[in-house]
């Protein structure tokens, strides 16, 4: 698979490590989530058959994190985006 | 219909005309007290073990494709009973004394081949984990031993034992281990269930599960409505696409497991034999061909085949440990859709909703778990309570902090 970097263009996935769901980047505050949302974010996920958005880390290049839009039944990948970006795009700081 | 050596010399002598279909081809009845999703090893193994051990009779596997279809036709035919922590281990020794009679008890050749399995080891610490796996699959009944290196030269004479990076210092081995034929337990357990008056229903795919006030009613089908009292989720591969019709997400990701053939070979392989540095594990088919196998790819995906990457660690695996593989030709690869669960172990357990059960979670350990997994599974099913040896595949595990993690690397999927 290549993955077209929005700063470095197009890598090979290999230089990349998978975290998982992008849902993975809104965790619940530790101090006020429940039990329940907690053990939610942690361990249940969505696994679903097609499009999929999802963290990778190109640790063999720039270290940035990427939110990848990857079909998992083709693994056609259709957009990347910065995951900062998506991040601030929800409000969040950083 | 009986197999036995006679009757494959009489039909020999007549021209291979009496041979009758292994099972039968039933349109699905209106009900059943229990209906199996997924006719793969283990939801067909469940069948065969409700019929057969635990008399429940009127019961359907429902499959989307054609029968064995998915892993149970995809894997390295490799089993063993070499885990270390107890909630995994008495399992995994039941599946493998379950093999070891599996022929004799469904009446069909599955070519169960105990030709062992080495695990080597190739440091002082390693060979100190191995000791205490040793002694844990021995608590449980198992047989286990550690190898010098003196032992494995006059075994695999052909490994590279003084590999600057990685020398072989020993093994750990179980002589109980080796290799089965795949297909053959799917047909086996086919044959067996449908004997015992099971339906299996092939190219049926369940498109939705019925829940009324919290109890599981039945399922619809391509093949139209059935209702079941109990209905019985056995989709590794795919337990989160059929889980996502009872509304349920699964601690679960699917990923895709890779494996290799070389062209056929004369027997040079004594056993099964795994890298202790890297991830790669060979045995040797009856036909000759070497059968090999590494990581998962490492990303979600339902699609049947891998990437380039991990294609190239397996070899480099393989020419860590036994370099003469390099002269064999590569014949075919494929993948399979794993369940990764988040402490690498599986589920066999009842769900939130009253009738509806799961089994799922096998990520790549599905194969030997077959016999078991279907024993515990028909348990479950039959009497509402887990086997003695399945106490601990509950899905509320993580809730409790009671997770089943054999390498301790945590809620990561794809480092298990």
């Amino acid at each position: 698979m290549i993955i077209n970097h929005p700063l470095l263009g197009p890598r090979d996935a290999a230089e990349f490590v998978y975290l998982g769901d992008a849902s993975l980047m809104d965790r619940p505050d530790g101090m006020t989530a429940s039990d329940e949302e907690m053990h939610d974010y942690m361990y249940l996920r969505d696994n679903p058959a097609g499009e999929h958005r999802e963290l990778w880390y190109h640790e063999q290049g720039d270290r940035s994190w990427l939110v990848v839009t990857r079909n998992t039944l083709t693994h056609e990948i259709t957009m990347v985006e910065l995951a900062r970006d998506v991040a601030r795009s929800r409000g969040r700081s950083k | 219909m009986g197999y036995s050596a006679f009757k494959v010399f009489w039909q020999g002598l007549t021209g291979n005309k009496g041979w009758q279909p292994a099972w039968r081809e039933p349109d699905p009845r209106p009900q059943y007290d229990i209906i199996i999703i997924g006719g793969g090893g283990h939801g067909l193994a469940t069948a065969y073990y409700l019929a057969k051990e635990f008399g429940v009779r009127n019961v359907a596997v429902v499959e989307k494709g054609w029968l064995g279809s998915g892993n149970i036709g995809r894997n390295t035919t490799i089993i063993r009973a070499n885990y270390l922590l107890p909630g995994n281990q008495p399992f995994y020794e039941l599946s493998l004394k379950l093999w070891e009679n599996l022929e004799q008890d469904f009446n069909y050749n599955a070519m169960v081949s105990q030709r062992s399995i080495l695990n080597l080891i190739h440091s002082d610490p390693q060979r100190d984990a191995f000791a205490r796996r040793a002694n844990a699959m021995r608590l449980s009944g198992a047989d286990s031993e550690l190898l010098g290196p003196d032992e494995i030269r006059a075994l695999c004479p052909f490994l590279d034992f003084d590999n600057a990076r990685f020398p072989i210092q020993g093994a750990l081995r179980q002589k109980r281990g080796g290799t089965v034929r795949h297909d053959a337990v799917a047909w086996g357990y086919a044959r067996g269930a449908d004997m015992h008056g099971v339906d299996i229903i092939q190219n049926c795919e369940v498109t939705g599960i019925d829940i009324t006030d919290g109890v599981c009613t039945g399922v619809q089908t391509t093949r139209g409505p059935i209702r079941a009292k109990k209905v019985a989720m056995c989709a590794a591969g795919s337990s989160g696409r059929v889980a996502a019709l009872a509304d349920m997400r699964l601690p679960i990701e699917s990923h895709v497991l890779q494996a290799f053939v070389t062209e056929g070979l004369k027997p040079t392989l004594p056993g099964v034999i795994t890298f202790g540095a890297g991830h790669f594990y060979v045995s040797q088919s009856d036909k000759g061909g070497l059968v090999f196998g590494g990581d998962i790819d490492g990303y979600n995906t339902y699609a049947q085949r891998g990437n380039l990457p991990v294609v190239e660690d397996v070899c480099e695996g393989g020419m860590a440990i036994m370099p003469m593989i390099g002269r064999a030709r590569l014949l075919r690869g494929w993948g399979g859709v794993m369940d990764m669960s988040m402490d690498g172990s599986p589920f066999i357990d009842k769900t939130g909703t009253q009738g509806l059960y799961v089994n799922a979670g096998w990520c790549y350990g599905g194969f030997k778990a077959t016999p078991a997994s279907g024993y515990c599974y028909a348990h479950l099913l039959a009497k509402d309570q887990p086997h003695e040896v399945a106490t601990q595949f509950r899905l509320d595990r993580f809730r409790r902090g009671a997770p089943i993690d054999e390498k301790g690397v945590g809620a990561q999927p794809n480092l298990h």
